[in-house]
Formats: structure tokens, C-alpha cells, sequence
């Protein structure tokens, strides 16, 4: 009787999405939508914006001689003031989390090691099925390799490393659905554009978001990274991925809604100032000049994103206008030494690009470039909110690595698609 | 039981954490007496000297989008302010408030404007916002849930020194 009392609940079990198997297997029972549980954590991670605090709160929490639950699921990076500045508060952070993690035998990216969401994925920590809880927004990235992985903030991540769990609201999902071929000339940033303007600044929010579609399996890893990280702006708790060998949705399962994409017809976008649902297409903005162009963060800085932003250059001449800074980020170590490797990061800089350590540089105004003011910036980074960047008289533009290349060119905002070979 | 009695501190729609205290200015001291000064600063650099304890911040939708840095949250507190009012939270934020002990109350703000008087009482059955001007009086339910009971704690800290874990409570 029990086994045919156990077979019935298994065989009316519901269809589940990709965030509810997910979070089922990391609270250990079947969850839906709606459900609060606690799950176990497979990583935290912190960077050096959030960890100091993260190590006051866990201090505060576990009380003297508290212990990391488990320091090999916890790392930190120390990305966002790479290389540290002036203030001496930066090299104290760093000091600090180090001291920390060697206390606790936590890993640590070094300075200048790159982005932390981009370092987990590279060196192969990211896993399908996992549940990766990091104490910056765009921990969302690593929803590209089938990861439920969300942001929390420092006291968050703080209670997941003293007790290795975390309480989540098992999110609806809604289903982005990508169908047919991708035009030449248009990013994965200008489809992620389109649809953070498609789902508005929180039309996503306390959502999973399920991108599927015929056109899913032609989206190479760095194409999916640069869609899962957008998501955020919508306001998405995890933007995943269905992977060969990772976690599929049931057919049936519930989801709340679902975002039809044609990415045939898209044309390259930009983010107008002062945020990215503010979007229009490139020629809508076309003509607007420019004085620094910004080619990094975890959203544009990888290999393909530099690659394609030289492609253009060269195809344009490979001088860039007067009066326009290039900065150039890459997003990790390892993609600067690729760069390196191929000649993409030499030609840069024999073109006059101002190249920077692997980190999230000029993209929050805690290193790197800060913008003078009244100049305009044309960033393939995530956000442009005023002031993102560390001076509220710069507006910032917010487009693909190859329309930057085109705008460095012009020294005004200019569809890539045009950018011709000269003569 | 909270009692709050304070001025309506009004902001719009998509107010982002880097508008409630810039990331640069983060980076040069965690130290929330200090970055006090700059609440706000991007969206009006005379804010954060008008404030008086006891303000309540009351802003439309998507209050906290943006990064999920915690200074948001405790910067608020900081200043004096014990409450924030919005249509709707981003998930971070709405968080980190709970985890400090900053009340985040979910509710219509369209008709309250800036300097309004509101009367908020926060306890076991929910929470009311009264609006002296308008005489309106809104009811919320309780938080309930693990996030109640965080609330409830006074905060993340005061929680697990007392639960030492976080504890289920199942279904909300
Ligand atoms: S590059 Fe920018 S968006 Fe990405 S983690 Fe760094 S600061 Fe955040």
C-alpha cells in the first residue's frame, strides 16, 4: 500500500520549471512557486564592494570564533577596485578579506584575476543544477550554465557562510522564447537590450526568467553570459539556461508569462541615459557625439566582445577620433591573456586605447576612468544610471562592443553595420 | 509594536541603490555616519541635510533596483529614517532592509505627497499607514514568514543568534 500510495504522488508529481527542480533539490522536499524554503548553497561568493561588510555582519552574527560552514563553497574576488585607488579604504578592504579568508581557508581571486561572476564560470566552479548565491547583482550571469544564481546583499551572504543555507521564495518563472536567425551586425547585447526594454525595469522582478526557443541552441556560452546578466535590469532573480546534462523544465510546467523574441528583425540598440530599459533602436541615437568609449565589464568585456569591437576598428581604419578616450577592460586575466595571445589587445593599444587591469574598471566609478565632466560615454557595460560612473555631469549610452568600436571611429554614435573599409 | 510618526520624504519610480548612496562614494568608507551626507546625492546634493529623523521615504515602483549593495539599506537607517514606502521593492533591497531592521512597507503611495504626515503602526496584525493630510488609512497584512520573523528580530543578526540557522516555516 505505502508503495502504491508513493508511486500516486510521484506520478501526479506537477510539471516543475528549471528554478523550482532547482531549489526542490536544495531544500531536500517539492517545491513550487510561491513556496518559502531553505536551501543549501553550493557557493558564495563575494567581492571586495561587499565582503568587508559581509565579514562585520558574520562576525556580529556567529559571535567570536565563528566558523565559514564549509570554506570550500565560499570564495572571494577582489574586482571592483582593481587596481586599488588613492583612498587607502580600497587596499584596507582588500586587506581585510584576505586576513579573513585565510583565517576561514577561503579562496580568493586575486587583484586583477578579473570579474568574480566571469572567473567562476571560466575556471569551470560553475556547475548545472547549482545554487549559487553571490553579494552582487549580477551573480545572474552564471544562470548561463543552468545555475539558479541570484544576488543578495552582505548580511545575506554573510548567514550563508556561517550556516551554508539560505531562505529564497521559489519565484515564478516567466519564458523567454528566442526564434530565428540572428541578422549580421546584431550582439547578443542588442537582443538583451531589447528585452529588458520588452519586460520594463522590473517587469521581471522577484521572476525566474527560462530562456528556451528554437534559437536558444545557436547562442554560443559568452552570447548566453551577456543575456543572463541584463536580466537584472528587469529586475530577474535568475535568468537560466536549459545545457546539455543540466536541469530541464517539465513540459507543463507553470509559468506566469511568456516573452515571444523574433531576433530576425532586431537591429543593433542603445540604452539612452539614465537607464537601461531606456532603449531605442541605434538609429534613434545615431549622430550623438561622444568623448569616451568604454569596452569591459562582465557584460561586454570578454574575448568575443573585444574581438568583435577590433573587427570594426580595423575595418574603419583603425584610428580613433580626435578628442575621444578608449578605455578597454577585459573582464579577466584569462581573457587578457587570449587578447594578448591573438593580437587583439596589442592592436588596441597601437590604435591609442587607454587599457586597463582585468576588473570591473571604469563601469562604477570605483577605478579606473572616471569620466571629466560634461563628457559623454558609449559603455557596453550593464547600467547608466546617473552618476554610474562616478560623475553625475557625464551621461552615459549604453550599446554593443562593436557600435562602441564604431563610435571610437566617428567620435559620435554610429551603427556598426555601417562601418565600411576605407578606401 | 512600531509606532512611527514622520514627514513623507517623496521620491518617483526606479530609484536605484547607486541614487540612494553612490558605489563610489562606498568605496572610500563603509562607515554609514559618514556616507550619511551623501543620501540621495545624485537625484538632489541638498537631500540628505533635509533630512529629519523620524522622515519616512515613500517612492512609486522598483524601489532598490540596481546593485544589491547593503550601504542602501543601512545609510537609510542612518539618517534617521525607519521606514520606507513603495508600490514595489526591488528583491535586494526589499532584503537588505529586513535584514537591518528598515521597514519596508509595500503599499499604494500614489496619493502621498512630499511632506505629508504619516502615521504608521507596525505589529502582529499588520501594519497601517495613515495620511493626515488625505485622512486615508491603509491596512497590510503582516510579513509573516521567515522574513517576518527576521523582522520581527530586529534584523538578520539579532535572528540567528537566536535560531542560529535559518528555520522553515513551510508554505506562506
Ligand atoms: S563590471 Fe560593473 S556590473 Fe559587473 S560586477 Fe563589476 S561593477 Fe558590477
Amino acid at each position: 500500500m505505502a508503495f502504491r500510495a508513493a508511486r500516486t504522488q510521484l506520478y501526479r508529481m506537477p510539471p516543475q520549471t528549471i528554478a523550482e527542480k532547482i531549489l526542490s533539490a536544495k531544500c531536500g522536499r517539492l517545491a513550487h512557486a510561491g513556496d518559502v524554503v531553505v536551501c543549501d548553497v553550493d557557493l558564495v561568493l563575494g567581492t571586495d564592494a561587499s565582503a568587508p561588510m559581509a565579514i562585520g555582519y558574520f562576525e556580529r552574527m556567529g559571535g567570536p570564533g565563528a566558523r565559514v560552514h564549509d570554506p570550500s563553497r565560499v570564495a572571494f574576488a577582489l574586482d571592483h577596485y582593481t587596481p586599488q585607488s588613492e583612498s587607502e579604504s580600497t587596499a584596507k578592504f582588500h586587506a581585510q578579506v584576505r586576513a579573513f579568508a585565510r583565517e576561514q581557508g577561503v579562496r580568493v581571486f586575486e587583484v586583477g584575476e578579473g570579474i568574480s561572476h566571469q572567473i567562476i564560470v571560466e575556471r569551470g566552479i560553475v556547475r548545472p543544477g547549482q545554487l549559487i548565491v553571490g553579494a552582487d547583482s549580477h551573480t545572474v550571469t552564471c544562470g548561463a550554465l543552468n545555475a539558479f544564481a541570484t544576488g543578495v546583499g552582505s548580511s545575506d551572504l554573510a548567514a550563508a557562510m556561517l550556516t551554508g543555507q539560505l531562505w529564497l521564495r521559489v519565484p515564478e518563472t516567466m519564458r523567454v522564447t528566442l526564434r530565428g536567425d540572428r541578422p549580421a551586425g546584431v550582439a547578443a547585447k542588442d537582443i538583451a537590450l531589447a528585452i529588458v526594454a520588452m519586460l520594463g525595469g522590473d517587469g521581471a522582478e522577484y521572476h525566474a526568467i527560462e530562456f528556451v526557443g528554437p534559437a536558444a541552441d545557436s547562442f554560443s556560452r559568452d552570447d548566453r553570459l551577456v543575456l543572463s546578466n541584463l536580466m537584472v535590469e528587469a529586475g530577474a532573480k535568475a535568468a537560466i539556461w536549459e545545457v546539455a546534462g543540466g536541469v530541464f523544465a517539465d513540459a507543463g510546467a507553470r509559468c506566469v508569462r511568456e516573452l515571444v523574441v523574433g531576433i530576425d528583425r532586431l537591429t543593433p540598440r542603445v540604452a539612452l541615459p539614465h537607464a537601461p530599459k531606456n532603449v531605442v533602436a541605434i538609429a534613434d541615437a545615431v549622430g550623438t557625439p561622444v568623448q569616451m568609449v568604454f569596452l569591459g565589464t562582465c557584460t561586454g568585456g570578454r574575448a568575443s566582445d573585444l574581438r568583435d569591437a577590433r573587427a570594426i576598428l580595423e575595418r574603419g581604419g583603425g584610428r580613433i577620433a580626435d578628442g575621444v578616450t578608449l578605455v578597454v577592460t577585459p573582464v579577466s586575466s584569462d581573457v587578457a591573456r587570449q587578447l594578448e595571445a591573438d593580437g587583439t589587445l596589442p592592436a588596441l593599444a597601437r590604435m591609442g586605447a587607454v587599457i586597463t587591469a582585468p576588473g570591473c574598471g571604469a563601469c562604477c566609478g570605483t577605478s579606473g576612468v572616471i569620466p571629466d565632466d560634461g563628457m559623454t560615454v558609449l559603455s557596453t557595460a550593464n547600467r547608466n544610471f546617473k552618476a554610474r560612473m562616478g560623475n553625475a555631469s557625464a551621461p552615459i549610452y549604453l550599446a554593443s562592443p562593436a557600435a562602441c568600436a564604431a563610435a571610437a571611429l566617428s567620435g559620435a554614435i554610429a551603427d556598426p553595420r555601417t562601418v565600411r573599409a576605407g578606401p | 509594536m512600531t509606532e512611527i510618526i514622520g514627514r513623507a520624504r517623496r521620491l518617483g519610480d526606479d530609484i536605484n541603490t547607486d541614487y540612494i548612496i553612490s558605489s563610489a562614494r562606498k568605496k572610500t568608507t563603509l562607515d554609514e555616519q559618514i556616507l550619511k551626507q551623501y543620501l540621495l546625492e545624485s537625484l538632489d546634493p541638498a537631500f540628505a541635510s533635509s533630512v529629519r529623523a523620524g522622515d519616512v521615504l515613500v517612492a512609486g515602483k522598483n524601489l532598490g533596483c540596481g546593485s544589491a549593495m547593503e550601504v542602501a539599506a543601512t545609510v537609510i537607517l542612518a539618517a534617521g529614517i525607519r521606514a520606507v514606502l513603495a508600490t514595489s521593492f526591488a528583491r535586494s533591497f526589499y532584503r537588505n532592509a529586513i535584514n537591518n531592521g528598515l521597514l519596508p512597507i509595500e503599499c499604494d503611495t500614489t496619493e502621498i505627497l512630499e511632506g505629508d504626515g504619516l502615521m504608521i503602526t507596525a505589529g502582529p496584525d499588520g501594519t497601517s499607514i495613515t495620511n493626515e493630510r488625505t485622512g486615508r488609512c491603509e491596512i497590510r497584512p503582516p510579513l509573516g514568514g521567515i522574513a517576518g520573523a527576521i523582522l520581527d528580530a530586529g534584523g538578520l543578526v539579532a535572528y540567528l543568534r537566536r535560531e542560529g540557522r535559518f528555520v522553515p516555516l513551510g508554505r506562506t
